[in-house]
């Protein structure tokens, strides 16, 4: 509890934002380019390139064990429940998911998979409404459209691709596609900036394995350079050296796109552009009709309660924690399970992930030559590209290889049948380290009524405040689909023919076991949409409910797409500052009527 | 090759760099103030910080247990595993600094909501080493690092298999499996981790795999495929094996 209960009041500001991550610093720019005094708050402690220079991000139990980069469940855990009977118990540690700290949030510890939607997932009720038997959808799936569209967006993915430096192989420039590009992908105004990472050889083996199979592979679209990069802020980035230290790093290259690599340092040149560190913010303050925020309320480092008037607020943390912000500051109103009610906390969704390690005796993988998005990919089981509904499911998963990390902790598999300690686990991990290969899905997780995010009732951060509650479980159609991926990977399997392999999947009964890393996808809550019953948010990310509060991140997405989210959370980022700068600013309110 | 010249640089400007400047904060609150020459204590002549000497006597037995010297490579105790433990049960992770651990305690709910433990890791090993002592006392009459390398590893097992009783041995709500994942976790940290953390030594387990270290630079060897990569590991301190 913050032991001053004096408020200090700062001067006003234009627009606040809060948290300095990816969005934030998309907004910063955006926002002082139309003239706006901007500030930004941001919880975590400041950190710049100077943090992640050589040798220090090469260490594993610093960063990828201990978690240094990730936010402190100390500060603010999440509890989780799989129904709406069980007592969610708090994440007391981070497992399932990583949510990121400090300036530059998760965009400093990402993997670096940069995609784009396709046209499909932005709208899928409509295409499974087009393409699947009435009543083939489950009654309790609340799948629904994005309210904007992939050629709305196109832009704005073009754009951020250049201000990331993305490498990667177009597959459908403007209709036309082009061979080892991804088929399936959307129609791109432009070719990627940079061509793809060169690869390792489990992306070879993978290539020439699906390519046999009759499928697609081509490289994972990255955000670790491939070559040397002045983006259109001017900032540079140099090629990656695939130093494998990159997923839960910073980078030590100036090669993985973050904030603080593209676009932060010429951010803080601006003279209308200030941020704070140390500053968490607990609510948006509303005027007394409650249709107007006055600006947000902090504490700082020194854990004085602070005021900070601001005309518009932006808010831009992580996913999960815009939607608790939403929910303690009283905007929009709390999803109702039962009632099915509501929109706030409404179509929380995760990632459906599964994966093979394949063993074999005589190939070296070198597997410490490693980059995040070292990779190869295949789209050919995307939620459009196959009759799903034929499998009895909607929905897909991409199908991947990827040397991402040969960092021995956590990075030593060993076959089904070695001892797990003792004598026989080190003859395990010495025989099998860097002569195996890994593959895996990252799939679809459709809205269910049931899967919501609310105020946990029992437990409470330092603060005070209530702790965010996750209700998630897995639902028969998701697992149809996994098992349909399990399948596809058993056939890439038997092409490569390794000497024994390991697979996790999940199957049917299995409930969402939050003791295993899965993804740090977690989407929805504060949706995007076009009517004010089934989103909080309208198709501008402004909030229904309080015209000048504006919400950045993947909480608007209304259920979650095969595809990585960064590209579609920045491009939304885009496409929100384009609207408040063109039509907000001159005339604010509403953007939408209700 | 052509990546071995700017490895030779980076080493050696990161040598002269650990002689400038005394002391380089790493994110962890580690200090890099060894040098490369600098060597490692002896395993016989480190005193714990946070052990006390019966705990001691328990780690070092487990320790030599679960990884064994033998022909394969070095033992825990050979890469100084027990004083990496030591050290991290001394330092932050020791204390849970970043967890939640506000109450309510439930420690009957589904196990895959995650650990609900009242304890830190401090916590969990004192009561962890306290209960397996007294199911050695109860069954054998003897300590654990008394007991032949056969019947540690037959306890060992069931800890593992959490078919130890620990409410019986008034451990709860401790329970053997958890004790066991956190021993087996933490000992693989300290085979693994840079040496700067105590464990590690001379950075025997990276060399017995083949891992790299903190060389961090190896865009000359995406292409080479199935080649094997010709140079030992280097640490963080700028040791090179």
């Amino acid at each position: 509890m913050a032991s001053n209960s004096t408020v200090i009041r700062k001067e006003p500001v234009d627009a606040v934002i809060v948290g300095l991550g990816w969005t934030g610093s998309i907004m910063g720019m955006e926002l002082t380019d139309a003239g706006l005094n901007v500030l930004a708050l941001e919880r975590g402690n400041d950190r710049t390139n100077a943090d992640f220079t050589y040798p220090k991000p090469a260490d594993e139990l610093a960063y990828g064990v201990r978690m240094e980069m990730m936010q402190r469940p100390s500060q603010a855990a999440i509890t989780i429940r799989r129904n709406l009977n069980e007592t969610a118990l708090p994440n007391r540690y981070l497992t399932s998911f990583l949510p990121g700290d400090g300036v530059g949030g998760a965009g400093v510890h990402w993997t670096g998979v940069l995609y784009r939607a396709t046209p499909v997932e932005l709208k899928l009720k409509s295409f499974a409404d087009e393409h699947f038997d009435k009543g083939f959808l489950p009654d309790d799936m609340t799948i629904q459209d994005y309210g904007v569209s992939y050629e709305e967006l196109e832009p704005h993915y073009d754009f951020f691709e250049k201000v990331c430096g993305i490498s990667g192989q177009a597959g459908n420039i403007n209709g036309q596609l082009i061979e080892g590009g991804n088929p399936f992908e959307g129609p791109r105004a432009n070719p990627y900036p940079l061509p793809p990472l060169p690869g390792t050889y489990n992306n070879a083996l993978f290539a020439q394995a699906t390519k046999n199979l009759g499928w697609h592979p081509y490289p994972y679209p990255s955000a670790n350079v491939s070559q040397a990069w002045k983006n259109p802020y001017g900032m540079q980035l140099g090629p990656c050296n695939f130093c494998g230290f990159c997923s839960k790093y910073g980078c030590l290259n100036y090669s993985k796109s973050s904030p603080q690599t593209c676009i932060l340092d010429a951010l803080k040149r601006r003279e209308n552009f200030a941020y704070r560190t140390n500053c968490e913010v607990t609510r948006v303050e509303l005027d007394s009709d409650g249709k107007k925020a006055t600006g947000v309320t902090y504490i700082d480092g020194d854990g004085n309660r602070v005021f900070q008037p601001a005309e518009l607020v932006i808010v831009a943390s992580y996913a999960l924690n815009n939607v608790r912000l939403l929910l303690l500051s009283g905007i929009g109103k709390p999803y109702d399970p039962v009632a099915n009610t509501g929109v706030v906390g409404r179509n929380y969704s995760y990632q459906m992930t599964g994966s093979i390690d394949m063993f074999f005796d005589d190939i070296e993988f070198n597997p410490f030559v490693a980059a995040g998005a070292n990779g190869q990919v295949i789209d050919d089981f995307s939620p459009d590209t196959f009759d799903s509904a034929r499998h009895g499911f909607i929905g897909g998963s991409y199908i991947y290889t990827a040397q991402g990390s040969g960092a021995p902790i956590s990075n030593t598999p060993t076959p089904g049948d070695a001892p797990k300690w003792g004598s026989g686990w080190k003859k395990a991990v010495k025989d099998n380290y860097g002569h195996s290969m890994s593959m895996g899905t990252t799939g679809t997780n459709m809205a269910y009524r049931d899967c919501y995010l609310s105020l946990d009732p029992n437990y409470r951060d330092p603060n005070g405040d209530p702790l965010l509650r996750m209700t998630l479980d897995w639902h028969d159609n998701d697992i149809r689909m996994t098992r349909f991926m399990r399948e596809r990977m058993l056939e890439i399997v038997r092409e490569l023919n390794p000497r024994s392999h390991v697979e996790g999947f999940k199957n049917f009964g299995d409930h969402y076991d939050t003791r295993h890393y899965q993804s740090t996808h977690n989407v929805g809550g504060a949706i995007m949409g076009t009517d004010p019953s089934t989103s909080a948010l309208n198709r501008y990310l402004q909030s229904w409910d309080v015209h000048n509060v504006f919400v950045m991140g993947a909480n608007a997405f209304p259920q979650n797409m095969q595809h990585n989210p960064t590209g579609t959370v920045a491009a939304l980022t885009y496409w929100s500052a384009k609207a408040i700068r063109e039509q907000y600013l001159k005339n604010p309110g509403p953007l939408m009527s209700a | 090759m052509s990546s071995m010249p700017d490895d030779e640089q980076r080493r050696d400007f990161m040598r002269r760099s650990l002689t400038l400047i005394p002391a380089v904060s790493l994110g962890s609150g580690v200090t890099l103030t060894a040098s490369a020459a600098e060597e490692p204590p002896a395993l016989a002549d480190y005193q714990p910080s946070f052990f006390n000497t019966d705990e001691w006597q328990f780690i070092l037995a487990a320790c030599d247990q679960l990884i064994p010297s033998d022909e394969h490579g070095p033992g825990a105790l050979e890469t100084n595993v027990p004083i990496f433990i030591d050290k991290e049960l001394y330092g932050p992770f020791g204390h849970a600094d970043r967890w939640y651990m506000q109450g309510p305690f439930i420690t009957d709910g589904d196990p895959e909501l995650g650990y609900q433990l009242p304890y830190t890791p401090r916590e969990l090993y004192r009561h962890g080493i306290a209960a397996v002592e007294r199911y050695c006392q109860q069954e054998h009459d003897k300590a654990f690092s008394a007991l032949d390398a056969a019947t540690r590893d037959d306890i060992l097992g069931r800890l593992e298999q959490d078919k130890i009783d620990f409410a019986a041995l008034d451990a709860a709500p401790l329970t053997a499996g958890v004790f066991f994942s956190f021993l087996w976790q933490n000992i693989r940290e300290g085979y693994f981790a840079d040496p700067i953390y105590g464990g590690n030594k001379h950075m025997g387990a990276w060399k017995m795999i083949g891992f790299t270290g903190a060389r961090a630079n190896f865009r000359e060897w995406v292409e080479q495929h199935n080649v094997p990569y010709p140079l030992g590991p280097v640490s963080l301190s700028g040791e090179r094996g």
